[in-house]
């Protein structure tokens, strides 16, 4: 097992390079002269050459490349260019933020995802399946923003019943946190609920077709409420699995729901940094949820190997 | 007993509640500014937030008059040297007192920092000496007219000297304004407390400003609407007609000191060599075929007021034979055929940002009806600079927010080393008169200096204007006493809430 | 005494068996009726459009819907119902174009990586995870912003971004199928690589690649509407349903017909190419009965 694990870490180490390079590139090909973002309606020759040289942005790419890497390992992920606040500052302040948005979207997600794709399965090919598969899709099919904007609109502006936008942190205020994250985590999670369901079904399905509960249906033995128990339980594993997963893919969709409800995460923060052409912080934000994504694919292998014994030595 | 206590005490519970948070100011910005140290600083929305958290030396009036702030009075002493009056008792948020050393330390600072971006706003400023204890003096190795105007802005104000010191200023910003820093999340919110001793404590009502940064104007009035916001600035023209009708709100807009227009590339590199930037008979058609009366009215929802020159209506610079031609496509057609083109093809270049593409696209659709084939290229602000910079444009959508002093609005653009003159025009002649008007104090005088400049400028045109810029802001009924000022900052001295 | 079997008792051809499992699914022929529709009227557009898409017309700004503008008119007067159907070719395109660039990238790459195995597996595999490990829409933010926006851009920014999906897949298709008895034979033999990947490996590797394209263009669709929501999409003044839904966010109060239109035609079209998708799947499925 722990073999298994370091064999995983090992791997996993030049993905991190690779991505390490990766986002440095694309940042460096992005156009525009970040210096002149910096200096916004003023254009002091004299102050661009000073930023140009402390941010050692004339420097060949490769030079600035390992200048920056070699930072990384000692722990300094850089500084914003824009407003001068680190870039590790930034991300601890942001990710609970991030973390809470990703766990109340997970419960929506699962809340949905779940009993649709459980109905799907058993009721399969009847019109609650097709009713199911839909309700489920309708939350991937909308757009993140216009739902979110549609939203706001009926429920803060019209009904008054929820704050329009924007993050209280729960040490301040915690029932005006929850607040305002009901209607973010509503918008991503029901984009995150199809997988969900599609897994749960599939899942499901294959389980409930399994040698043993056919023999026991069969036999007459099982009532339907125990062959659920039984289907569910082996279900769980690939369900649990996918849902770690998950937690990258709601980075993405993150992004645009984080800028309408202008919640202080990780997604708001990389948008605006790459238009800014904040490097640094496009840098290492990037960096540490790449890593983050890896740490959770690790995590979902282990958890399905262990689930799995017969997985265990195999390989 | 207790029966009749727990309504007592959930009012008193709730009003001291609704006490407590009727003193916070909630203020909506357009984005997010950028690191809170005026020497260094940006942005315009980053000004905003210094308004209310650092004083500066002077101050403007509605009218645009210099009134005394942390200066009580100044004098030219002689031509090159500018005394300052300081006033007694000020201190700043740590408690060190402000006096001609501070001030010295503070306008030293602002020339010799590497990063200063206020250098060239002190350009003229040789040396700096404190006089006395409350008497500072600015000498100037030139006479310069715009040196009041910019010390009325961020390289005026002023800091603690001894926070200056620490490296991480920008994070923890210590002032002199009505209100002090208390903390700041990034792309969350800035939030500043009332400062206790600020000599002019009792016209400032409130405990507590947020400014939060939400950039989406429809989910930034949302949240005035739903009462998460008391005040926003920059509503979005499309929503005008709606806050106007709404009885919860109040509409405040004012009349900037900016404008919007359009820069074209006379000069700079290859890309110049076209009719359009060869030809002035060619611009000339094209600022003919554009009709601002419809940009105002269909983008602008009236709040865009036709320019056709970059002084505001309100500045006494201001000249009315400049004033903004209406659209006439026979003199335009007219003039191409002098010029003997048929049809002028070019890419017009512009931010991406809804206002700018309705904008872009009307015009695209209006000139083509002169003659002009226009491709539309939207392209992110950051790249957009470094292209104009490099000179791979034909022509530019352009914004400038504007100041206070006539200069600042015209110089930079076009004067042949500005530093924000893109189209690189360059006439001397122009240059002699722009630099000479910067000298001279007279107001009389300095029109016709500037008359003279915009007589040329208004034929060869690098520059077409637009419109000028307005800031509408939109209030919560319950905010009272709030000026908007041409500046477009928020200042809220004598700003309450009704009871 | 055994009977001699005279008839021919061949079973119904596969490609038939997956038809009819497929026609039997009632939602998944919803998405192909959805999907069809939508095609259609993109192809059609020059004929089906009453109105000029993309020409300003200040006389009619932001009417409502009527009998001469079926859905109304936008901030500059065009008719939204022209600018929907022109609007479909872009919408469609984006998706289309976008997959396709993913999967004539992803799949022979996953192909390489899978068949040969060795250094070059283990390079093409960790780029991909590591391409996988930045978030979909931020490295397709990086990509449009790099290309500059467009709408060409954005297929290429999103098709970049979808193929490492492809790869992987492909990937894990190939490594099942190169166990196979019939394969091992082949390469046993000595048959050359390029005649095995193309004629045994290839042809197992297609249906769950189609269920992976289908469903990925519902995805590029929603992509491009969010980049053009981030001013990286389709620009002005062609319509996209993306851009146009990024326009009319400013006038949800004022003209809701603006935005009602484009997001019920992004919605309908993405629940219907995932709809197909899903069928899709379902019907190949060789588990299912």
């Amino acid at each position: 097992m722990l073999r298994y694990i370091a064999k995983r870490i090992l791997i996993a180490i030049p993905t991190i390079l690779i991505v390490s390079v990766l986002v440095f590139t694309l940042q460096q090909l992005l156009p525009g002269d970040p210096v002149l973002t910096l200096a916004g309606e003023e254009r002091d020759p004299q102050v661009l050459a000073f930023l140009r040289e402390k941010y050692r942005l004339d420097d060949p790419i490769p030079v600035q490349y390992f200048a920056w890497i070699s930072q990384v390992l000692q722990g300094n992920l850089g500084i914003s260019l824009r407003t001068d606040i680190p870039v590790l500052t930034l991300i601890l302040g942001k990710l609970p933020v991030t973390i809470e948005l990703a766990i109340f979207a997970m419960m929506v997600a699962l809340v949905i995802g779940i009993p649709a794709g459980i109905l799907s399965a058993v009721r399969k090919g009847t019109s609650v399946d097709y009713a199911a598969n839909v309700v489920a899709l309708s939350g991937l099919s909308i757009p993140n923003f216009w739902l979110g904007i549609l939203l706001i609109m009926l429920v803060s502006v019209r009904w008054k019943l929820l704050p329009a936008s924007g993050f209280v942190p729960p040490s301040e205020d915690l029932w005006l946190n929850i607040k305002t994250m009901i209607m973010p985590a509503f918008v991503l999670g029901t984009g995150l609920a199809a997988s969900l369901m599609r897994h749960t079904r599939s899942a499901m399905l294959g389980v409930l077709r399994s040698d043993y509960i056919r023999t026991a249906r069969a036999k007459g033995l099982l009532g339907r409420v125990v062959i659920m128990k039984h289907a569910l339980r082996n279900a769980l594993v690939p369900i649990i699995t996918l849902s770690t997963l998950l937690f990258g893919e709601l980075l993405a969709g993150a992004v645009l729901t984080e800028q309408i409800f202008t919640i202080p995460g990780f997604g708001k923060l990389i948008v605006d940094a790459v238009f800014n052409r904040d490097y640094a912080v496009v840098q290492g934000v990037v960096l540490c949820t790449a890593v983050g994504f890896i740490l959770m694919n690790l995590l979902a292998d282990v958890l399905y190997v262990l689930a799995n014994p017969r997985l265990r030595h195999a390989r | 007993m207790k029966k009749s206590l727990f309504p007592l005490a959930m009012t008193v519970a709730l009003a001291m509640g609704s006490a407590a948070s009727a003193q916070t100011l909630r203020i909506g910005l357009n984005e997010d500014p950028d690191v809170l140290d005026p020497h260094r600083a940006r942005t315009f929305v980053g000004r905003i937030v210094f308004t209310s958290l650092c004083d500066k030396l002077i101050d403007i009036t509605p009218e645009l008059k210099f009134v005394p702030q942390l200066a009580t009075e100044w004098t030219w002493t002689d031509p090159k040297t500018l005394t300052f009056k300081l006033r007694p008792g000020v201190k700043f948020h740590d408690g060190e007192p402000l006096n001609a050393a501070a001030v010295k330390a503070n306008i030293d600072r602002a020339r010799t920092l590497p990063d200063s971006l206020r250098k060239s706003e002190l350009g003229s400023v040789e040396s700096v000496e404190a006089v006395d204890d409350m008497t500072v003096a600015l000498k100037l190795s030139r006479a310069d007219a715009t040196l009041l105007s910019q010390l009325s802005d961020r390289a005026g104000m002023m800091m603690s000297p001894k926070a200056l010191a620490s490296a991480d200023f920008g994070q923890k910003p210590v002032c002199s304004g009505p209100y002090r820093f208390v903390e700041r999340v990034q792309n969350d919110r800035i939030v500043l407390e009332r400062f206790k001793d600020y000599w002019n404590a009792k016209d400032y009502n409130f405990e507590k400003v947020v400014f939060q940064p939400i950039p989406d104007t429809t989910v930034r009035l949302a949240n005035l609407k739903a009462g998460n916001l008391d005040m926003l600035e920059r509503l979005a023209p499309s929503d005008v007609a709606a806050v106007k009708q709404d009885s919860s709100l109040t509409f405040a807009p004012v009349s900037g000191i900016g404008y919007q227009g359009l820069t074209i590339n006379t000069n700079n590199g290859e890309r110049s060599k076209t009719p359009l930037g060869q030809d002035k008979r060619v611009r000339q058609a094209l600022e003919y075929a554009i009709d601002r009366d419809v940009i105002n009215e269909v983008v602008g929802q009236g709040i865009f007021p036709p320019a056709g020159q970059p002084f505001p209506e309100a500045s006494p610079y201001n000249d009315k034979k400049f004033a903004a031609k209406k659209r006439d496509v026979e003199k335009a057609k007219k003039l191409l055929k002098e010029a003997g083109v048929d049809r002028v093809k070019f890419d017009l270049t512009f931010g991406t940002s809804t206002t700018t593409q309705q904008i872009a696209e009307i015009i695209q659709a209006m000139a083509a009806e002169a003659g002009f084939d226009i491709s539309l290229r939207p392209t992110e602000f950051a790249a957009m600079q470094k292209e104009a910079q490099a000179g791979n444009f034909d022509v530019n959508v352009i914004g400038w927010s504007g100041r206070v002093d006539p200069d600042g609005n015209i110089h930079p653009f076009v004067t042949c080393k500005g530093g924000l003159n893109d189209g690189r025009y360059c006439n001397p002649e122009v240059d002699r008169l722009l630099n000479e008007a910067r000298t001279v104090t007279d107001e009389a005088k300095r029109k016709e200096l500037y008359d003279a400049a915009q007589t040329i400028l208004q034929d060869e045109l690098p520059i077409i204007y637009n419109y000028y810029q307005p800031w509408p802001f939109v209030l919560a009924k319950k905010v009272q006493g709030f000026h908007p000022y041409p500046d477009g900052m928020i200042r809220l001295k004598g700003v309450k809430f009704s009871s | 005494m055994t009977i001699a079997i005279t008839e021919d008792l061949a079973l119904p051809k596969k490609r038939n068996r997956v038809l009819a499992k497929f026609l039997k699914n009632r939602s998944a022929l919803f998405g192909a009726v959805i999907v069809l529709f939508f095609v259609t009227i993109a192809l059609m557009a020059p004929l089906v459009a009453p109105f000029d898409p993309v020409k300003p017309s200040f006389m009619t700004i932001r009417k409502p819907p009527s009998a001469i503008f079926w859905f109304g008119t936008d901030e500059l007067g065009r008719d939204v119902f022209s600018r929907m159907v022109w609007g479909a070719r872009a919408s469609l395109s984006a998706g289309v174009v976008s997959v396709a660039i993913a999967v004539l990238l992803g799949v022979p790459f996953g192909l390489v990586s899978g068949y040969f195995g060795g250094w070059i597996d283990a390079a093409i595999s960790r780029s991909t995870d590591a391409m996988l490990a930045i978030p979909f829409l931020i490295f397709a933010i990086a990509l449009a912003a790099f290309l500059g926006p467009s709408l060409t851009n954005a297929m290429i920014a999103i098709g970049l971004s979808a193929m490492p999906i492809f790869i992987r897949l492909t990937r894990g298709q190939v490594l099942s199928v190169k166990a196979e008895d019939y394969v091992e034979g082949a390469r046993a033999i000595g048959l050359p690589d390029f005649w095995i990947l193309l004629r045994y490996i290839l042809p197992n590797v297609i249906p769950p690649i189609l269920v992976q394209a289908t469903l990925t263009i519902a995805s590029a669709i929603i992509a491009e509407a969010s980049l053009s929501f981030l001013g990286l999409g389709q620009q002005p003044p062609n319509p996209s349903w993306g851009s146009m839904l990024n326009t009319a966010k400013n006038f949800m109060e004022q003209a809701p017909w603006m935005s009602f239109f484009p997001g019920s035609a992004i919605f309908l079209i993405v629940l219907g190419f995932n709809l197909l998708g899903d069928g899709l799947r379902d019907a190949l499925d060789p588990r299912e009965n």
